[in-house]
């Protein structure tokens, strides 16, 4: 277990390093002047001349790529700018100061979307799949798959801002999404959320219960199961400990691809409902073409992506004792 | 030559012909493909709600002729009797009426039907040329991956692993400035074409990595079966081993990926619109319908329901048709 997660993290570094060393290339190296984008439009030539030497742009790319590298795990020293500590992402020439401290401020946002909603949608789903597995009556089983495929072809942007229409303007059951700490009031947190919740878990429920449902049935079906019954097992133990075990492998695999969409898609969550989070950051330092920033979140994302990745690897050996890691 | 176990895998078809009398009837894989589709009611539906989709497209202009609007003229500004002073439909529901059947956009007052009807081109067209391209790419690379081997497929392989990676939307958004920056002098507009190819480009960069990789699959598979040993015996020529060999039976794979891509990708352009990454002004477009409707929908919620229900039947219908197209090739899969 130790080597596989050693092998997959250096393998996940590696990947990082890379999607680092494209977009660092693509934004910095293109012909242009990216001082010019960091400076804004309307930008006085001495100004200008101040950005390119405080982000570094008079030195060769690649020297500054190898300064942007090691100033994350270092910290970094910008002359006129001030000290930018240990995990230096570079510097926001718009916000004047470490991209690294903004970060901190707006990623719970998209933490807290995230989690509360995939809480939500793997109860709910993996739940219904369960019933539906056990009764396999036909008219779930029709819901199931019909919603499940209204749930996937809908789109966060339509159904969010309906929500938002009805629920919160025309008939007021809820107030605007909004970000409260959960370390200030765990209440206010869950309750400013609970729309974004909502609409996310109807989106990506519909599919945790199909696909719990399908091989629920094959699990079912399997010996183990009927042995496990015949020893005298109740029926709970049978299906929770026994026959859950085997179906968890397929919907870990879905988990991690639909945890590292919601972080990586919550550019359009967070703009439909307006919340500050790491999305909305992303699209604003676009428009200040802030390009430090931007390349912080681009790198977040893939982290985001990277990282699941090994996690549900690694959660197939535990989750099945015949999967061996090599 | 095709893997026999695939003609054989549905003896009731085969067998059916005999029943009627005459002798058997050999049916090719495709035949029975499409005797297996027709019968099938939901895949029948949604391909001909996809059809109709594509004929609206096709014929925008025709419908443009007889219902006597365009999509560009902004009959609310020409009009005073349409739009009040804040920009809003004077009429309820957007202004829906016999005139404007969909209502009139607010602000601009463009027509409604025309938009949707207009942007159905837009959309589809960069949808379908991202798709293609994607497959393209998609098959080749997957080919040379799973045929080749070695250290070609260990480069591929790390490729993909970095593309599927990368934080696409997100990486699109922030570089199409970028991309423009490089390629339009700073007094000039962005020329619709240069959006439209960027955003072709876009998805297809970020697309086909998840097809060659199921193709790799497939190939890797595929190589080891005795008919590929046999033609390699007898001397065939690697042409040959991949164009007679293993494509023909790849094509169920490619044929039921492109299908569900195609309305991926058309969310996806819609999804780029709608953050201001897409389609500009006055190109119609069913994305940036999108972005106007979540910016006036505490005012007028009708002009967002056009956009959000036409994709929705959209996605639904040609999600459906992929399902169906893939029951009907590979009749084993249950679902």
């Amino acid at each position: 277990m130790l080597r596989f997660l050693t092998r997959r993290s250096l393998g996940a570094a590696f990947i990082l390093l890379i999607v680092a060393a494209v977009t660092f290339f693509l934004f910095f190296a293109v012909p242009g002047d990216p001082a010019r984008l960091a400076c804004g439009k309307v930008c006085p030539p001495e100004t200008l001349a101040q950005a390119r030497h405080n982000l570094g742009l008079d030195q060769p790319i690649f020297v500054q790529f190898v300064e942007w590298f090691f100033g994350i795990f270092a910290g970094r020293e910008y002359e006129g700018l001030g000290h930018c500590p240990a995990p230096c992402l570079g510097y926001s020439f718009v916000n004047r100061e470490p991209v690294f401290s903004t970060i901190v401020d707006r990623l719970p946002v998209t933490i807290s979307l995230t989690i509360g909603s995939a809480i939500i949608f793997l109860i709910f789903g993996v739940g219904t799949g369960i019933i539906a597995a056990l009764k396999q009556g036909k008219p779930l089983d029709k819901i199931a798959s019909i919603s499940s495929l209204i749930g996937a072809s809908v789109q966060i942007y339509f159904i969010g801002t309906l929500a938002m229409y009805f629920l919160v303007f025309q008939w007021q059951v809820i107030e605007r999404p909004r970000y409260v700490p959960i370390t200030e009031d765990p209440i206010g947190w869950a309750y400013g959320l609970m729309l974004p919740w909502v609409v996310l878990a109807i989106i990506f429920t519909a599919n945790y219960t199909r696909m719990t449902r399908s091989t629920m049935v094959e699990q079912l079906g399997e010996d183990y199961v009927r042995t496990a019954r015949a020893k005298g097992m109740s029926a709970r133990t049978v299906v929770l400990r026994f026959a859950l075990r085997g179906t968890l492998t397929p919907i870990a695999t879905i988990f991690g691809i639909d945890l590292a969409g919601l972080i990586g898609g919550a550019i359009i969550t967070e703009t439909t409902f307006s919340l500050q989070g790491i999305g909305r950051l992303s699209i604003q330092s676009v428009n200040n073409s802030d390009l430090p920033m931007l390349m912080a979140t681009v790198l977040l994302a893939a982290a985001a992506i990277v990282v699941l990745n090994v996690i549900v690897d690694a959660l197939y050996a535990v989750i099945d004792p015949r999967v061996r890691l090599s | 030559m095709t893997i026999p176990s695939e003609t054989t895998s549905e003896p009731a078809a085969a067998i059916a012909p005999v029943a009627s009398g005459g002798a058997p009837v050999g049916r090719s894989p495709g035949q029975l493909m499409w005797r297996r589709f027709r019968r099938d009611p939901t895949g029948m539906i949604s391909a001909v709600i996809v059809l109709f989709f594509i004929l609206v497209a096709v014929a925008a202009p025709l419908i443009s002729m007889l219902y006597g609007k365009d999509p560009y003229t902004t009959y609310g500004q020409d009009r005073p009797d349409l739009l009040n002073e804040f920009g809003f439909p004077l009429l309820p529901n957007g202004g829906i009426s016999s005139e404007f059947w969909f209502g009139i956009e607010p602000g601009l007052g463009r027509d409604v039907f025309m938009q949707l009807v207009y942007g159905i081109r837009t959309s589809l067209l960069i949808a379908l040329a991202a798709t293609i391209a994607t497959t393209l790419i998609g098959i080749v690379v997957g080919i040379v991956a799973g045929y080749v081997g070695g250290r070609t497929d260990y480069f591929i392989g790390r490729v993909i692993d970095v593309l599927l990676s990368f934080p696409s939307t997100l990486f699109i958004i922030a570089f199409m400035p970028v991309l423009e920056n490089l390629m339009v002098k700073p007094d000039e507009e962005t020329p619709v074409w240069l959006r439209a190819t960027a955003l072709i480009i876009f998805l297809t960069v970020f697309g086909w990595a998840g097809l060659a990789r199921l193709l790799r699959g497939n190939v890797l598979s595929l190589r080891e079966r005795e008919f590929v040993e046999a033609a390699k015996v007898t001397g065939a020529s690697p042409a040959r081993i991949v164009f007679k060999e293993l494509l023909p039976n790849l094509w169920t794979p490619i044929l039921i990926q492109s299908t569900l891509l195609l309305p991926a990708l058309v969310t996806s352009e819609a999804a780029l619109s709608f953050l201001g990454v897409g389609m500009i002004e006055p190109t119609p477009d069913w994305g940036r319908m999108f972005l106007r409707g979540t910016e006036v929908y505490t005012d007028d919620i009708t002009y967002l329901m056009f956009p959000g229900i036409a994709l929705l039947i959209f996605v639904v219908a040609f999600n459906l048709l992929g399902d169906s197209v893939r029951d009907a090739f590979d009749p084993k899969i249950r679902r």
